[in-house]
C-alpha cells in the first residue's frame, strides 16, 4: 500500500502577518515557514500505521505544490520519515490550481490513500482535499479524527455536526484529516535529517489553468475599542453590561 | 437563473443556521434580481419544509429515496450538481460546517465555480463579484474576486442575521434513486451527541482555560453556561489534559466558532486560542494577569482570581434571570 501526504508550507502560527504592495502581497520578511499543522499530524499518522508491518504500508510520499523557496519545509517531513517526495513548480495562488496539479501527479502514479489537512491556515480555504477527489473522482471523507487499518480494511471516525460516526471507504480515496489524527507530530531526529539529503525529492513543472479566484486586496481587522474593565470586587457590573450595554444576555 | 442553497437537516429538522443560510440566500438573490431555491435532502415533513418559507425561500426542492440518510460525499454532489444544472444556479450557497466543507469542495470542481470559503456577509460587489474572507486564521482579511461564471459561497455559522421574510414556498419532491450497494463509503456506527447545545450552534459559549487550575474546578463555570443557556468549550491544553472532551477544544486547531457572547476563564489568549474565537462578536475576559494578551481581543474584563469571580457571577445571572 502506498500513501500519500499533501502539504502546505504556512507561516508558523505566531506570525503577526503584514502585507506590502498596496495590500495585494504577504510580507514575507522574517516569516518562519513550517509545515501546516495539520499535514504534520497526518504524516505523523502515516508514519505510525507503516510502523505496523501487519498494514503493510510500503511508501510514504509527501507532496507539495510549490516554488523552490519551500523545500526546506519538505526536507523536514522527509527527515520526520517520509520515504520520498514530489514537488510541483508552481506558486500555489489558489486551492482549485493545486488541486488540479496534485491530481494531475497522482493520475501518473496512484496511491491508495491520500491525506490532505482540514485547512491550511493561511487562506483557510477547507477546499484542496474535496477538490483533489473530484479531480481524481474517488470517495472522499472529511473530519477524520482517526483512521485505522485493520484486516485490509480501512476504519475512519468522521465528525459530523453533532456527533461522530464510524465509516469505511473503498480505496482509493482521500481522508480529511483534523484533530484527534495523531496526538503529537513526529519530530525529526538527527539521523533522520541526515537521511533527508539523500531522498528522493521529484520535481515536475504544472499544467496550465485559468484562475477561478484572485485576492484583490487584503485588509486587516478593524481594531476594536479598548477592553472595559470592571472592578472584581463588583463582577455583577459585568453582567448588568452584558445585558444593558452589549445586549448579549 | 437563481441562487440555490443546500440545507442539511438533523433528523428532520432544521436548525438556526439553515434558516441563516436561507436569509443570506434570499438577500444575495435580491442583489442578483433572482430568487432563492432551497434543496433539503433526506426525509423532512412538509410542515418543517415550510418553515424555510418564513426566510424567503421561493421554492424548496426536497430530494428523497433510499441511500440518503448518511453522507456519502459522492452520491450527494450527485444529487446537489444535478439540482443546480435543473434550477440554473448561478450562485450555490452552503454552510462552513463539516458537511459544506465535505461537499463544497467538490461542487466547485464540478460545477467549475470558483469557490468563497467561510464568507461572513454578502459579497462586495456582484459585478465582478467580490466577497471578503477570513485569512491568515482570522489575523487579516481578503477581498476575494470570484472569476468564474457560477460561484459557490460557504457562509460561516451565526454570521448572518436572519432575516423574516414570510411566504408560501412551493415545495416540490424530487425524488432520488440511489443504489446503496454502489456507495464508496458506508456508516458503520453513529454517534450522535444529545442534550447539550452544539459548541458550533452556540450563540453564548462559556470556556475555560489553564487558569482553572484543575478539572475539580468546573462546576461554577458549568453552572453559568446552564443559566445564560451557553455551551461549554475549552482551550487545546486543558482538553489535552482530559480535564474536559475533545469536543470543546476551540482554536485554530480545534473549533472556530463565532457566537455572541464568548466567556474567556483562565485563558492566556495565545494567538491560535483566538484565531478560533476571535469573529465572537462579544468576548469577555477573566484573567489575574492584567497583561494577559486575551484583553487585547476582549470588550470586557475582569483583572481577578477565576475561583472567587465565577460564583458571584453565577449569582449575580440568577439574579437578573429572576432565578
Ligand atoms: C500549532 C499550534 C496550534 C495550537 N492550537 C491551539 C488551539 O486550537 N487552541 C488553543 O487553545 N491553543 C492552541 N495552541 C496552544 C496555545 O499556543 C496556548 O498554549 C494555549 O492556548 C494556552 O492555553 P491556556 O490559555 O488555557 O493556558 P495558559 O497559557 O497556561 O494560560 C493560563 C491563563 O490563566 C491565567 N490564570 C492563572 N490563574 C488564574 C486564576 N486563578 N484566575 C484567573 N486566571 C488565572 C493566567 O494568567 C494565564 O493567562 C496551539 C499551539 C500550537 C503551537
Ligand atoms: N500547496 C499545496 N501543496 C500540497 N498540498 C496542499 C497545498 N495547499 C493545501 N494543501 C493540502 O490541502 C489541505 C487543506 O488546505 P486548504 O484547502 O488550503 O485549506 C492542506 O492541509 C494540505 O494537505
Amino acid at each position: 500500500m502506498r500513501i500519500l501526504v499533501c502539504i502546505s508550507n504556512v507561516p508558523d502560527t505566531t506570525t503577526r502577518v503584514k502585507f506590502v504592495e498596496n495590500s495585494t502581497k504577504l510580507d514575507t520578511g522574517g516569516i518562519q515557514w513550517v509545515i501546516n499543522p495539520w499535514d504534520e499530524l497526518s504524516l505523523t499518522r502515516a508514519l505510525e500505521l507503516k510502523d505496523d508491518p501487519a498494514n503493510n504500508i510500503q511508501q510514504i510520499t509527501v507532496a507539495h505544490v510549490g516554488l523552490a523557496g519551500a523545500e526546506p519545509t519538505i526536507r523536514k517531513a522527509l527527515a520526520i520519515g517520509a520515504d520520498d517526495a514530489l514537488r510541483v513548480n508552481a506558486d500555489p495562488t489558489e486551492a482549485y490550481f493545486v488541486a488540479l496539479q496534485l491530481a494531475n501527479v497522482i493520475r501518473e502514479d496512484p496511491y491508495d490513500i491520500i491525506l490532505c489537512g482540514i485547512e491550511s491556515s493561511d487562506y483557510n480555504g477547507s477546499t484542496v482535499g474535496g477538490m483533489l477527489a473530484e479531480f481524481l473522482d474517488i470517495p472522499s471523507v472529511s473530519a477524520v479524527s482517526s483512521l485505522n487499518i485493520e484486516n485490509g480494511e480501512v476504519l475512519i471516525d468522521r465528525e459530523i455536526d453533532g456527533g461522530k460516526e464510524k465509516v469505511t471507504a473503498s480505496m482509493p480515496f482521500v481522508a480529511i484529516v483534523q484533530k484527534g489524527i495523531a496526538k503529537e507530530p513526529r519530530i525529526a531526529a538527527m539521523r533522520g535529517i541526515m537521511m533527508a539529503r539523500s531522498k528522493t525529492l521529484k520535481v515536475t513543472e504544472p499544467v496550465s489553468t485559468e484562475p477561478m479566484t484572485e485576492v484583490l486586496e487584503f485588509h486587516m481587522p478593524k481594531p476594536h475599542a479598548a477592553c472595559k474593565f470592571i472592578d472584581p470586587e463588583q463582577p455583577k457590573q459585568l453582567v448588568e453590561l452584558l445585558h444593558n450595554e452589549a445586549k448579549v444576555i | 437563473m437563481s441562487v440555490l442553497v443546500f440545507t442539511e437537516n438533523w433528523d428532520g429538522k432544521f436548525k438556526k443556521l439553515s434558516f441563516e443560510l436561507v436569509s443570506y440566500a434570499t438577500k444575495l438573490a435580491e442583489m442578483l434580481n433572482t430568487s432563492a431555491v432551497v434543496l433539503s435532502i433526506g426525509p423532512v415533513a412538509d410542515e418543517e419544509l415550510r418553515k424555510l418559507g418564513n426566510y424567503g425561500a421561493a421554492k424548496i426542492l426536497n430530494a428523497t429515496g433510499d441511500g440518503l440518510n448518511s453522507l456519502d460525499n459522492q452520491s450527494w454532489v450527485n444529487i446537489i450538481f444535478q439540482v443546480a444544472e435543473k434550477v440554473d444556479a448561478t450562485v450555490l450557497v452552503l454552510s462552513n460546517n463539516n458537511t459544506g466543507k465535505a461537499l463544497a469542495p467538490r461542487l466547485s470542481v464540478r460545477m467549475k465555480a470558483g469557490i468563497g470559503a467561510g464568507v461572513n456577509g454578502l459579497p462586495k460587489s456582484t459585478v465582478p463579484f467580490v466577497v471578503s474572507k477570513k485569512v491568515y486564521s482570522g489575523n487579516a482579511f481578503a477581498d476575494l474576486l470570484i472569476r468564474s461564471e457560477k460561484k459557490i459561497l460557504t457562509l460561516s455559522q451565526n454570521s448572518f442575521e436572519l432575516v423574516e421574510k414570510p411566504g408560501t414556498p412551493e415545495i416540490e419532491n424530487y425524488p432520488v434513486s440511489l443504489d446503496p450497494g454502489t456507495l464508496k463509503t458506508r456508516v458503520k456506527e453513529v454517534h450522535k451527541q444529545t442534550g447539550k447545545i452544539l459548541l458550533t450552534d452556540a450563540e453564548i459559549v462559556v470556556s475555560g482555560g489553564r487558569g482553572m487550575k484543575s478539572p475539580d474546578n468546573w462546576g461554577p463555570l458549568i453552572e453559568l453556561a446552564d443559566l445564560l443557556g451557553a455551551a461549554t468549550a475549552c482551550s487545546r491544553p486543558v482538553s489535552d489534559e482530559g480535564w474536559r472532551p475533545h469536543e470543546e477544544h476551540t482554536g485554530q486547531t480545534g473549533k472556530i466558532i463565532a457566537p455572541n457572547l464568548y466567556i474567556a476563564i483562565g485563558i492566556s489568549g495565545a494567538t491560535q486560542h483566538l484565531a478560533g474565537v476571535s469573529s465572537s462578536k462579544c468576548i469577555v475576559a477573566i484573567n489575574s494577569d492584567k497583561d494577559a494578551p486575551v484583553f487585547e481581543a476582549a470588550r470586557y474584563g475582569i483583572v481577578g482570581d477565576a475561583a472567587k469571580i465565577l460564583p458571584q457571577l453565577v449569582e449575580a445571572v440568577k439574579e437578573i434571570k429572576g432565578k
